[in-house]
Order: structure tokens, then C-alpha cells, then sequence
């Protein structure tokens, strides 16, 4: 038997432990070709995935869960760009999370007060449409942040800078997250 | 020159046996089965040309126990020892049921679900489940002609974890090998996408009889892609009889009925329901026990305006599932009604104005469930057809996350997940000397633990003791194929392993299940013993299957010895399977199950590595 194969049962160790971006082939960077990355994971789901292996002996079935799981791991992160640009930041040793909310920007710190404060009046008037045009302009300045990093991550390498802006593209998100659950709120 | 034959892991290289497989649509009015013959999935009838089965079970003193339409007859003369919509309870407490108060059970609070007390003891809701997916299993073997391979059983897409392990607990009670638990709406995309080869973002409105689900699928070259699912496990055409039944009493002003009026009204408030179907009103005339007479009529209008809050806390939902999917009503390519409920017209008009479209409702809706399980199934069992090869990527409809400091939930995993999938979190100590940290999981998506449901509790033992904060441990969730959560905690200094499957806590344990099935078989020992026989068989059959399968397609990614050892073992299978000896079987499978293992993480990986070069199997 071949001395490098795999224990039995453990997914091949070096396919398994390559980066989400050599998992689903595409090169290292920010901007991504959305219907690539799809269809990679398509394809990828197609090999591994459990209702392929259903009626498979128990070892194949565990390895399926095992690499299914990764793949759709791999997706996740991939897919957002958000994320996407953390784990590019991550490749290169950067922990985005480690730096915190006091390195940013003046005007970033006003506009989240401003932010903050459309949210709150949007939700104590129970105003679904003040809500929406909140939802617009966080929809804008995200894009803004994802144009920059497009610079920053492929082009200039500025990981300090980056970092700065996927600190930025959380807080959009997380308030996005607020503003979903203050229309939930609203709904019932 | 002989064209070499590659098969996709799956799918079956002919000639080989066709296994048989079933789908179940376990309702909680009615219940079906289905199967794919000859290649076209059909919903399998009852000897006398019915296709559902009331979801009724009715225990007798005698030990026997009438499932279907008879106890459905008898419900109104026995309403105690008559359970009806006991999917409602599967995964539940007391405390979780709506309408306690009218309904003419004897609850017990036991711990994790609730039992029905009935002139043979406290059944639990996975018993009373298991007494009507049985009867489903054994139609589907006379009709098929043999023992089932397996099953695909749907459940509703919001139920929880508690309710998924209740009804995956009810199938192997039943005798069935579960291949997967199916999200209803899915299954219904599955049956609807392969009939009409849809492609783009559609909505599946599934509105049954005691659950509501809404999925939002993006259906693209047979994948069916799940982008987010929502729902209220505790809302169904149940409530409209509800709504109806309150209405009756009122307006015939009578005091609160027995238990036998009780029943007699709820079938009547429900056949006043169905009849508004198709008529603009309907007489309801009764005469009760009580001596009181019920002599109303019902218009459609009046009916629509008394559960119109009911039709629009199906869209809060909705609303939700949208967000979450990212998308707007005009996104929505086409809208999927699926459950008997959708048949009112209240409900076709709500949905149709909400979406601005109207509604698909060319399927029945009360068999495209079953219709797409018994799909799915088939291709589970190993009969995927030649170019069949669609994809079904689902997610999880609740967030899973463990209770930290002050009562909070952390979430772990959001909701809308593609599974199957994992995530870890890390956390410490907080006292000095610390040596057991407790872990309680919950589903939901609440801030507060009290607002969650808890699925398990369990604690992680002797950590060495460090200062508060130095200890570092791992909590890692993975959520299988079938939604089904598993949890491990690990010290990550000292590798000490705690590790759960979350599904004890519900209240019936491995053990108890297997009490269960044991006590099932106690009068009939020879056919537990023919059973277990007859289910090794089937087992070790797809092994042999699966294995040559597997040795057709990429027999190469072994060497001469390897390959001998694979094939030593399965002609020690085959000779087995000509006797009768389930232990030596069981041993058996267990010695080819053992020299196939690295096979299969090599064909694992040839599989990833064709599809990452591109070269997947149709273009090769």
C-alpha cells in the first residue's frame, strides 16, 4: 500500500488543506468571476455531497459529510466580499479583528453615529420606509468599500489600509443586520 | 474497441437489482407514500384505490391499534384513545402545544416530549408516528413487491432539531432505514423543477395542516439551490378548524361541549371549511349530546374575514425568508403552492397579491411532497438514471448558538446555512481553578436563553486547573445532511473530549428506542429475528452494489493486492448472503466495510480533483 496515502477514513490531507482559493481553483484575489464560483461549487457539491454517497459504505458517507462541509465553508466565505477580503487578509497574516474600532477615521466614527441614529428614530417612529432608505445608502457606501478594496487588496497590497476598510464593511454590516431585525420587528 | 464506463459516485452501472425506495409525506392530516416505478414517481394507493392516509391512530384496550380512516371514523365515539394531529407534539412539551384546552387528550409532561395517556398507557408522540408511518411501510412493500431499502421521510423545513430527531426516531421505530429527512417545500421544488425544468428564484408556499413553511429556491441547471427558509411550526389549517370550531359555539350559543361534541364539531368545523373550497357558503346542522342543536350557515366572506389574521401571519414569514435570501417580491420567477390548506381561496389570494403573480397550483398539493421524496429516494437508494444528476443543497431554518454569560445565546450558526456544515468557537474559563465548564446549545434567534429552545446540556470535566482565562476550549457544532446537529467541546491543551449528540435530551434516548422496538416484537419473537435478518440483507446487498460500483468506476486507484483484498471480501459477503446467519453477515459487511475505506477516500479525492480541474465527468 502506498506509504503517502491517507489514514483510512480522513479526507487526503493536502487536497483537504489547501486554501478556499485552491480549493475551488481561482486565483488568489478580491475580485472573483461570481458565476465561476458558483459553478465550481456546483461542481464541486456534485463530487461530494451526501445524497451522492448515500448508499455508500459508513467510511464514505463520514468522508462525504467531512468534505461537503468544507466546500460549503469554503463557498461561504468566497461568496461575500466581505468575508472574501477578511480570509485574503487572513492568507497574509493579517487578523482583522485584532485591531479595534478606535483606529478608525474621524469621519467614519461621525457618519456611524449619523447611521445609528436614523436607525434609532426609523425604529421608535416604526417608519418601514425611513428603514428602506437606510438600507440605500448603507447599500451604497458598501459598494463604495468594496470598489476600494478592489485597489487596495489586487492592485496596491495595502493590507493596513484594507484592514481598515473590511473594519468599515463590518460595521455596515452589522448594522444592515439591525435594520433587517427592526423591519422583523415591524412585521409582527 | 469497448468504451470504458464511468460512473458518477451514485449512480448505478447497469445491469444491477433496481432497490426499492419509498418517499414519506408524514402530514399531520394525512400521511402518503410514493415510489418511482419504471422511472416515474407515483403516489402508491391502499387496497381500496386511496392515496392518503389519515394521520389518525386509535389504541384499543386490546392491545391493537387502528391507524387511517377508521380511526379517523372513530374519533368523535372515542376522542381520548384517538390521536389525531400528534405531528403538532413531536418534539414538544406541554407547554409548547396550542389549544391544550380543547383538545380531548390526557397530556403527561414527561421529560423533553409530551405522552398521551390511551387505554394502552402513555404513548409518545414518535410511537403514534412510528404506528402510521408503519402502516405506510408495509403498503409500500406489498405494492413494490419487497423489502424497502430505504426511506426519504419530509418534514416540515422549520421544524427544529427536537422535532427532526422525534420523526427520524418514528421511522427507524417503524422499521425504516432513513436515507434522508426531506424539507417538505423541497421536496415540492424537486417534484415541480424536474416536471417543468425551471430555472430562476421561485417561492414554495407549503401551508399543511399544523405547519407553515416558505423556501425561496434559485433553481440553475439542476441544482436546486435552498437561498433561505422561514416559517411557524405551529400554524396550519388545524388553526382555520380552530377558528371555525370558536365560531360555531358562539354563535349557537352553547355552554363548553364534552369531549365526544367536541370532536363532532371540530369534523364538522372542518368539513364546513373544505366545503367553502368550492362553494360561496355552507349549512352546518347538528344535533349534540348535550341535547343543544347547531343550525348556522357559513358564507366564504365571513369564513375569510375570521381567519384573516391567520392568512397574514404566513406572510410575516414570508417577508422574513425574502430578506434573508437577499431578494424582492419581483425577484420571484413563479410562486409553488404546496399543503391541502392552500386550497382556500382566501389563502390563493393573499399569496397572489402579495407576490403580485398568481400562484402555480397545477400540482396537487396534498401528493407533490411525497411525489418529490419518493424522487429524491430513489436516487438516495443508488437508481440514479443515467444524465440524472441534479443537486439538492438545503439549509438549516433556525440558528444554533450556547448560552454565555447572563443568560445571553452566542450563535454559532446562523440560520440558512447550506448543510451540511461546521463551525467552532473558542472559549475560557472564568474562574481561577476552574475544572468543568457547563455547555448548553439552544436553537433560535433570540438574544436570551429563555427565548430559545434548549437542545442539550451537557459538561465538559476535567480541565486541568489554570488561571481564569488561560484555558482555551473548542466548541464545535456540525450539522449533517439531514439537519441534524452534532456537538463536541474540547480542551485544546490537554485534548480532553467531551463529546454529545445533542438528541437524548429529547426525552428518548437510543435505548429507548430500542426498548420500543424490542417491545413491539415481544408477542412475535420469530419476526423480530426475521426482521433483523431481512434488513442485514438489504444491507449487505448495497454494500456488494455500492462496492462494484465503485470498482467499475475507478478500480484502477487500487493495486494488485489491494484489489484482491476487496474482492476476497466481497465474495466472503456473497457466500454469507446465500444462508440465513445475521451474525455472520453482520461481520462480514463489517470485514469489506474495512478493506474498502482508503478506496474510498481515494475515489473522494479523484472525484474533487476531476471537478476541480474542470473536467467533469459529462465533458470527459
Amino acid at each position: 500500500m502506498n506509504p503517502d496515502a491517507p489514514a483510512p477514513g480522513l479526507p487526503d490531507a493536502e487536497l483537504f488543506s489547501r486554501d478556499h482559493f485552491e480549493l475551488f481553483a481561482l486565483p488568489r484575489r478580491f475580485v472573483i468571476d461570481d458565476r465561476s464560483l458558483e459553478s465550481r461549487y456546483h461542481e464541486l457539491q456534485s463530487s461530494v455531497h451526501p445524497d451522492r454517497h448515500a448508499s455508500s459504505p459508513e467510511a464514505e458517507r463520514r468522508l462525504s459529510m467531512q468534505w461537503s462541509t468544507r466546500i460549503n465553508e469554503a463557498y461561504r466565505l468566497l461568496r461575500t466580499p466581505l468575508t472574501r477580503a477578511r480570509y485574503l487578509l487572513e492568507l497574509d497574516g493579517v487578523d482583522v479583528a485584532a485591531e479595534n474600532n478606535t483606529a478608525m477615521p474621524a469621519d467614519f466614527l461621525m457618519q456611524q453615529m449619523e447611521w445609528r441614529e436614523a436607525l434609532d428614530e426609523a425604529r421608535d417612529a416604526r417608519d418601514a420606509g425611513a428603514l428602506d432608505e437606510l438600507a440605500r445608502m448603507l447599500r451604497h457606501a458598501r459598494r463604495d468599500a468594496e470598489e476600494l478594496l478592489v485597489r487596495q487588496l489586487d492592485a496596491e497590497h495595502d493590507t493596513v489600509g484594507a484592514a481598515a476598510t473590511v473594519r468599515r464593511m463590518m460595521f455596515i454590516a452589522r448594522l444592515a443586520e439591525d435594520i433587517a431585525e427592526a423591519h422583523e420587528t415591524l412585521d409582527n | 474497441m469497448a468504451l470504458l464506463q464511468i460512473a458518477e459516485p451514485g449512480e448505478s452501472t447497469a445491469p444491477h437489482q433496481h432497490r426499492l425506495a419509498a418517499g414519506i409525506d408524514l402530514g399531520t392530516t394525512n400521511s402518503l407514500v410514493a415510489s418511482v416505478r419504471n422511472g416515474v414517481p407515483l403516489v402508491l394507493n391502499d387496497e381500496h384505490g386511496r392515496a392518503l392516509l389519515p394521520s389518525v391512530v386509535r389504541y384499543l384496550a386490546d392491545g391493537t391499534a387502528v391507524v387511517g380512516h377508521a380511526a379517523r371514523a372513530a374519533q368523535a365515539q372515542d376522542p381520548r384513545n384517538t390521536i389525531a394531529s400528534v405531528k403538532r407534539f413531536m418534539g414538544r412539551g406541554v407547554a409548547d402545544v396550542a389549544h391544550v384546552e380543547s383538545m380531548p387528550y390526557v397530556f403527561e409532561d414527561a421529560p423533553g416530549m409530551v405522552r398521551l395517556r390511551t387505554a394502552q398507557g402513555a404513548k409518545s408522540p414518535v410511537e403514534v408516528s412510528a404506528d402510521i408511518l408503519r402502516v405506510l411501510r408495509e403498503r409500500a412493500e406489498a405494492s413494490l413487491g419487497g423489502p424497502l431499502t430505504g426511506a426519504v421521510i419530509t418534514v416540515p423545513a422549520y421544524f427544529d432539531d427536537a422535532q427532526r430527531q422525534a420523526t427520524k426516531d418514528a421511522a427507524r421505530l417503524a422499521g425504516l432505514d432513513v436515507l434522508r429527512l426531506l424539507n417538505e417545500p423541497t421536496a415540492a421544488a424537486i417534484a415541480y423543477g424536474l416536471d417543468n425544468a425551471s430555472e430562476g428564484i421561485y417561492a414554495v408556499y407549503d401551508l399543511g395542516g399544523g405547519t407553515f413553511d416558505i423556501s425561496i429556491l434559485k433553481l440553475s441547471r439542476g441544482v436546486f439551490e435552498v437561498l433561505a427558509t422561514s416559517g411557524d411550526a405551529a400554524l396550519g389549517g388545524d388553526d382555520f378548524d380552530h377558528r371555525v370550531y370558536c365560531w360555531l359555539i358562539e354563535a349557537s350559543r352553547i355552554g363548553p361541549p364534552s369531549l365526544e361534541d367536541m370532536r363532532s364539531l371540530y369534523m364538522e368545523a372542518r368539513r364546513a371549511k373544505e366545503a367553502l373550497s368550492g362553494a360561496d357558503d355552507v349549512h352546518v346542522g347538528l344535533k349534540l349530546s348535550s341535547g343543544d342543536e347547531i343550525d348556522v350557515r357559513l358564507t366564504r366572506e365571513a369564513f375569510a374575514a375570521m381567519t384573516k389574521t391567520l392568512v397574514d401571519k404566513t406572510l410575516v414569514p414570508t417577508r422574513k425568508a425574502l430578506r434573508d435570501a437577499g431578494l424582492s417580491v419581483e425577484d420571484v420567477k413563479g410562486v409553488v403552492m404546496v399543503g391541502g390548506a392552500t386550497r382556500m381561496p382566501q389563502v390563493q389570494r393573499a399569496v397572489g397579491e402579495f407576490f403580485g403573480q398568481v400562484p402555480l397550483t397545477n400540482l396537487d398539493p396534498d401528493k407533490v411532497v411525497a411525489i418529490g421524496a419518493a424522487i429524491q429516494a430513489n436516487v438516495l437508494a443508488g437508481n440514479r438514471a443515467a444524465g440524472e444528476d441534479w443537486l439538492l443543497l438545503d439549509v438549516i431554518p433556525l440558528s444554533l448558538g450556547l448560552e454565555t454569560m447572563g443568560g445571553l445565546v452566542e450563535k454559532i450558526i446562523p440560520r440558512n446555512s447550506t448543510i451540511p456544515t461546521a463551525r467552532a468557537q473558542e472559549f475560557t474559563t472564568y474562574r481561577d481553578g476552574q475544572t468543568a465548564m457547563a455547555v448548553h446549545v439552544l436553537q433560535g434567534e433570540r438574544e436570551r436563553v429563555t427565548d430559545c429552545r434548549s437542545l442539550a446540556r451537557f459538561e465538559l470535566r476535567g480541565i486541568p486547573p489554570m488561571v481564569a482565562g488561560a484555558a482555551r476550549i473548542r466548541v464545535s457544532f456540525q450539522v449533517d445532511a439531514d439537519g441534524l446537529l452534532a456537538v463536541s467541546a474540547r480542551e485544546l491543551g490537554t485534548g480532553i473530549e467531551a463529546r454529545i449528540e445533542v438528541k437524548p435530551s429529547y426525552g428518548l434516548g437510543d435505548d429507548e428506542v430500542a426498548r420500543m422496538l424490542r417491545d413491539g416484537f415481544d408477542h412475535v419473537q420469530d419476526d423480530i429475528a426475521a426482521r433483523a435478518l431481512a434488513e442485514q440483507k438489504v444491507d449487505a446487498t448495497r454494500l456488494i452494489d455500492a462496492t462494484q460500483t465503485a470498482l467499475a468506476a475507478d478500480g484502477d486507484l487500487l493495486d494488485g493486492a489491494e484489489r484482491a483484498a476487496v474482492d476476497t471480501a466481497v465474495r466472503a459477503l456473497v457466500e454469507v448472503l446465500e444462508g440465513d446467519d445475521t451474525a455472520a453477515l453482520r461481520a462480514a459487511v463489517e470485514v469489506l466495510g474495512r478493506a474498502t475505506d482508503e478506496f474510498a477516500a481515494r475515489r473522494m479525492n479523484r472525484g474533487i480533483q476531476r471537478a476541480l480541474s474542470g473536467r467533469s465527468i459529462e465533458s470527459l
